[in-house]
């Protein structure tokens, strides 16, 4: 258990030199695109007078070391800053979109992941049988099309067409969340994006979980449960799959982050306030502290991520869990 | 049903203009009285309170802001209508009225304006709009360091002094004909003066509605002003207006009922959402235009032959046809439209067509037996900005003009291509006056002067015109200054845009709309309402 201690401290620590790392690269990307923040805001009706008014304000004509340094000491003390598009604090500028992303992100996860293990569970109880191959083509079907192309796809039936057959059951196609609403009508208004979330990720956690498990069914201690004369079902729910956790876990955490940092596409189709439209909006508009804030969170997400994936490894795996 | 009944019918509905109408009615021989007090019959469906509208708007973006003087984008203006009154409005028939303002005179030379404010208009915190409230609303655009986009209409002013509370006087540094036109701007809304400044962090205005929340770039909600002093005006209860800035995602929640309206449908759809029973598609023609301007300080744009080439080798009818989908009209190479009240005629101004043989010609006056230009565009400029200079491409190698197109970043557009680069493309909303067009574009000292043209004949009809106020000699400098920058400008414009937009049937409206600017001169808001 001490080992496991050290091991996340070891990790954070690191995880946090990456996120200094990060932000010095995002800060000079974002440097390097031509034209600077006046000059997005001001569009077509900048003149020189009010290019120069605005960035005296802003300090955009200080050196960029001296604005990194001066953002860096910001974020050390818990200060993420204002935007500086429209002076609003950074921390409430992103502190719904972030709720917002979090609750699509788990509504995705909470429909895609049971439906990936279960699918992936009996595709390999029924290996190379109809049901095997008619599941394979239709995930990975799904997840080869684009994800607008999903989305339009299931707007068309789920939405448009619905409307005729039964309106009651017709879903948004605008993702309107309020977080004054009920938790049942916002649930009702992410459904279509969390549907096509699910279309997209599900292909891939369905497939290593089919591909780990029968990885183990050649093994020995598989062959003396068979030999045993247990049912398929019972070998591969209590023999092989607490062994093939691993990998398993490491491709759902790793389909949870692309939830969280990979949904722009979505989020426009579905008109839906989270972080991915934010960040875009901002590196259009060169708003670097709001782009940093942004790519901040997508990092940290990542890390701790993995972390957990690897912590759950190990918890799941005896051998790692008590090394000799 | 007999003819006549259905004709009647139709009417009534709305789905026959007034001039088909009277057109089918002579031909069923139903007398002009007769089919006149029909027509007023249908046009009097009217108005009803109440109702919660939704629009799905095409703009909107995180980093909109509540200060005036940034406002540039559709979704911000509208909610300048929204919440706010101006001291003068633009009418649905284009004519000037006065808003905040109850009535204004100039002096003679038109350089002092004198505006006497309506009494007893609250804004939403209940506080009287005094004078004092309209110095302060428009000092907030003007001084040193000042970032408004307004600058160039408030520069001008010398002096502003409120006179009691109800009259504000504006000196300005030369005769302005057309001052009451300018302050009908989106960017000067009356808004409450306090301490040095006015507040519009609070959003509080004294237009038809109150703004109840707003999240840049996403969503904005309004509620009716109940104070509002204009009794026949602002009938829904609320309004909601959400940012879609895909279009494809806008057509969908027209389809599917979670919008009432949307702002700019994707033109290359809108006939198949035209199709939908239930959904009307509608257009103003107004001063919106696009262009290619040329520089004329650059070669080998400094030589006018090479611009008349240019201009002639260009289909605008085509470019109308396929880039506009038919939903606009050719533009004549300068920025007043029919639209302005000084356009000139066909008479004045013949409209250029497309011509290779000229474009030749002039190329050989220019001593060029072939000419080769690069052409920098990105989408930024318009919408469709691409297609159409590759349609351009196409056109001008009939008369041996090699046309480059080279396709810049959208990002920093405005900034590092139009107006510096020789050749670019540039979009105008357009300006209600001649004036204003001409200043804000044509004006030898303007920042916006994206053709660097600088005329002396143009330049001084501008500054006569200005402060004339005898409208027959006024029309005519007008036309001639339409007729130098046809033939010797820059300005490339093949084509003016129509205003389109998508709505539900339910949504209504009286017949004659506004087309200063999109949706009705963005006053939608207070002049539509909903049915049923």
């Amino acid at each position: 258990m001490n080992k496991l201690v050290t091991l996340v401290a070891q990790r954070l620590a690191l995880g946090c030199l990456t996120l200094f790392i990060v932000s010095l690269i995002i800060f000079l990307g974002v440097e390097a695109l031509p034209g600077d923040l006046a000059q997005a805001i001001l569009g077509q009706a900048a003149t020189e007078d009010s290019l120069a008014a605005m960035r005296e304000r802003l300090g955009l004509n200080l050196p960029p070391h001296t604005r990194y340094l001066q953002w860096l000491g910001g974020i050390v003390q818990g200060d993420f800053g204002t935007s500086l598009a429209n002076n609003r604090e950074i921390t409430e500028l992103i502190g719904v979109r972030l709720a917002n992303t979090l609750f699509l992100a788990l509504v995705a996860a909470a429909i895609s992941v049971p439906i990936a293990l279960i699918l992936g569970v009996l595709a390999a109880l029924y290996r190379n049988t109809w049901y095997d191959r008619g599941v394979n083509v239709f995930t990975l079907s799904a997840i080869s099309a684009p994800e607008f192309f999903v989305a339009y796809i299931l707007i068309l039936f789920l939405s448009v067409k619905m409307q005729g057959w039964f309106p009651a059951l017709s879903l948004p196609s605008l993702s309107n969340v309020r977080w004054e609403d009920g938790f049942f009508d916002r649930l009702h208004a992410v459904l279509l994006p969390a549907l096509t979330l699910t279309l997209v990720v599900v292909a891939h956690m369905m497939r290593m979980t089919r591909a780990s498990i029968i990885n183990l069914l050649a093994s020995p201690y598989i062959e003396m449960a068979n030999l045993k004369g247990l049912s398929r079902g019972r070998i591969i729910l209590h023999h092989a799959l607490p062994n093939a956790w691993a990998p398993i876990i490491n491709v759902i955490v790793l389909n949870l982050a692309y939830l969280i940092v990979g949904v722009v596409i979505v989020e426009v189709v579905f008109v839906y306030p989270g972080l991915g439209k934010l960040i875009v909006d901002a590196v259009r508009t060169r708003d670097i502290p709001v782009v940093q804030a942004c790519s901040l969170i997508f990092a940290a997400t990542y890390i701790l991520l993995n972390l957990t994936a690897d912590i759950l490894a190990i918890v799941t795996n005896p051998r790692l869990l008590h090394p000799r | 049903m007999t003819k006549d009944d259905h004709l009647k019918k139709l009417a009534m509905s709305g789905r026959l203009s007034r001039r088909d109408f009277v057109a089918y009615a002579s031909a069923l021989g139903i007398g002009a009285a007769a089919s006149t007090s029909m027509f007023v019959g249908a046009a009097k469906a009217a108005p009803v309170r109440g109702g919660d509208v939704r629009i799905g708007h095409a703009h909107g973006s995180t980093t909109d802001s509540l200060d005036p003087g940034t406002w540039e984008n559709d979704f911000t203006i509208e909610l300048s209508f929204a919440a706010n009154n101006f001291l003068t409005e633009i009418a649905a028939d284009g004519s000037l009225v006065g808003e905040l303002a109850e009535s204004w005179e100039a002096s003679d030379d038109a350089m002092q304006w004198t505006f006497v404010l309506r009494k007893d208009v609250t804004f939403h915190n209940g506080k009287t709009v005094t004078a004092a409230d309209v110095v302060a609303s428009f000092n907030h655009h003007r001084g040193e360091g000042s970032e408004s986009a307004a600058g160039p209409i408030v520069s001008p002013i010398t002096d502003i002094q409120a006179d009691g509370d109800n009259v504000v006087v504006f000196t300005l540094n030369g005769g302005n004909a057309d001052f009451p036109f300018l302050v009908s701007d989106y960017h000067i809304p009356i808004k409450p003066a306090e301490d040095e400044g006015i507040d519009w962090q609070s959003g509080v205005g004294c237009g038809p509605y109150v703004m109840e929340s707003w999240e840049p770039g996403v969503s904005a909600r309004f509620k009716r002003h109940e104070g509002y002093w204009k009794t026949d005006r602002a009938w829904f209860d609320t309004i909601e207006y959400t940012a879609v800035v895909d279009a494809a995602a806008r057509g969908n929640a027209l389809v599917t009922g979670e919008v009432h309206v949307i702002s700019r449908p994707d033109l290359k759809t809108v006939e198949l959402l035209a199709r939908r029973p239930g959904i009307d598609i509608e257009e103003t023609s107004g001063t919106a235009h696009y262009g290619f301007p040329m520089r004329v300080d650059a070669a080998p744009f400094d030589n006018n032959d090479v611009r008349e080439a240019l201009k002639w080798a260009i289909d605008r009818e085509e470019l109308v046809q396929k880039i506009l989908k038919g939903r606009g009209f050719a533009g004549n190479d300068h920025p007043i439209s029919p639209a302005n009240r000084y356009h000139a005629t066909e008479e004045e101004l013949p409209q250029r067509t497309y011509d290779p043989d000229k474009a030749k010609f002039h190329l050989k006056q220019a001593g060029m037996e072939n000419l080769s230009v690069n052409l920098q565009i990105a989408d930024a400029a318009f919408a469709g900005a691409v297609n159409a200079a590759e349609l351009y491409r196409e056109q001008a190698a009939a008369a041996g003009i090699d046309l480059v197109v080279v396709r810049e970043p959208d990002d920093g557009y405005w900034s590092n291509i139009w107006n510096v680069q020789p050749f670019t493309g540039t979009y105008w909303g357009g300006r209600p006056t001649e004036d204003w067009m001409f200043t804000t574009t044509h004006d030898k000292n303007a920042e916006w002067n994206e053709t660097a043209f600088k005329d002396d004949t143009f330049q001084s009809l501008l500054e006569q015109a200005r402060s004339e106020l005898d409208e027959p000699k006024r029309r005519e400098m007008y036309v001639e200054m339409q007729r130098i920058l046809s033939t010797q400008g820059g300005s490339l414009i093949p084509m003016f845009n129509n205003y389109v937009w998508a709505k539900t049937e339910n949504l209504k409206h009286e017949e004659q709309m506004a087309a200063n600017w999109d949706l009705d001169g963005h006053k939608w808001q207070e002049r539509w309402w909903l049915e049923g």
